[in-house]
């Protein structure tokens, strides 16, 4: 198990040494880390020509630039914050796949888990209703089996009575 | 009160579709631009008519408000929209060019060619005016206003109702006196 985790732990980083390779054109660096950060930027920009499409896997032409500037940007060893707030500044919000949080975007963010707190809530008011109804119908169910025993009971000790006469 | 809960399911994807069937008919291509109210970025471009003069920000001497358009030779509806461009500004209106990402000799035919509507042609061949703007494609169009601010962005081929509806008015608006007098008063 250990063997396998090292041997492809040994693959994914010799894939990426010395050049990322993206869309067919190879931007080569000097190291793994600024290769596997430009792959991985690469990949979370959304492309504003081809807009279901990252700059990775677009070849559009302002694509391509995106990548240049990409590619300038990771070189020069800017960090994630600096690249991603430039694309940011010239493109929007628009550009990161992952959107901030921000007060227009509290619904995106949020309203998934509202949905599925008041869907929950919605829930376990049917259950608990459902339960108490069922309760009650047991214990109607379990008097009315009382009743009708204690009247049988009653009917067989008249008939007894009636026979011992 | 159980009658109508009924109803609820219903209500509620009714309420989600309203809003997507009117995201159907958006155009996903106008996106709202960073840079309104912003001034243009700095630039330092060549002048595509004699490539060895440097043009950047302080040498647009234009002191009304403008439309700048970037262009290129290989964009075909930059080719549907140069005769309105011819148009506009033999009308008195100034235009600034942005060539982008386009061969220079090709750029200069094109202009010799067709006409030259711009009162300065940039070359950007790297794109990089074109990136600090947010400019994603051939061919866009900004109105700036007369301190240099961008004030619209319009994605897309400039046709003649675009012209007549967006980009005149604008134009015509932050042309007025009344609006100058806004923004001294603004600014005090």
């Amino acid at each position: 198990m250990i063997k396998r985790c090292l041997l492809i732990a040994f693959c994914t980083m010799w894939s990426v040494t010395l050049y990322a390779v993206v869309d067919g054109h190879q931007y080569p660096f000097d190291n793994d880390e600024q290769a596997l950060r430009f792959k991985e930027l690469a990949s979370e920009l959304r492309c504003p020509k081809c807009q279901n499409q990252n700059i990775a896997d677009s070849d559009s032409i302002i694509a391509q630039d995106l990548r240049q500037e990409l590619y300038e940007m990771v070189q020069s060893g800017k960090t994630d914050q600096d690249i991603l707030g430039f694309m940011v500044q010239r493109y929007g919000d628009f550009v990161l796949y992952e959107p901030p949080v921000k007060t227009n975007t509290y619904f995106l963010w949020f309203g998934p888990l509202v949905l599925l707190l008041l869907l929950m809530l919605i829930w376990v008011v049917v259950i608990v209703r459902k339960r108490a109804a069922t309760d009650v119908s047991v214990k109607t169910g379990q008097n009315n089996m009382q009743s009708y025993h204690r009247l049988l009971s009653d009917d067989t000790s008249n008939n007894q009575d009636q026979h011992s006469q | 009160m159980k009658r109508l809960l009924l109803f609820a399911p219903f209500l509620f994807i009714f309420s989600l579709g309203v809003p997507l069937y009117f995201g159907l008919q958006k155009d996903p291509q106008e996106l709202p631009s960073v840079l309104i109210g912003k001034p243009v970025p700095n630039f330092q471009l060549p002048n595509l008519l004699e490539p060895r003069v440097t043009l950047s920000n302080k040498d647009i001497k234009i002191k009304k408000p403008y439309l700048l358009n970037v262009w290129a030779t290989w964009c075909p509806a930059c080719k549907i929209e140069h005769p309105l461009l011819n148009e506009i500004s033999k009308a008195g209106f100034d235009i600034v060019g942005l060539n982008y990402k386009d061969d220079a000799i090709a750029a200069q035919q094109w202009l010799l060619n067709r006409g030259n509507p711009y009162e300065y042609n940039l070359y950007d061949a790297e794109g990089r005016l074109v990136i600090d703007l947010g400019v994603f494609g051939a061919p866009e169009t900004f109105v700036v206003d007369a301190e240099g601010i961008i004030q619209y962005r319009h994605v897309g081929l400039v046709d003649r109702q675009v012209w007549e509806q967006q980009l005149k008015p604008r134009l015509e608006q932050l042309m007025k006196p009344s609006s100058l007098m806004d923004k001294v008063l603004a600014n005090d």
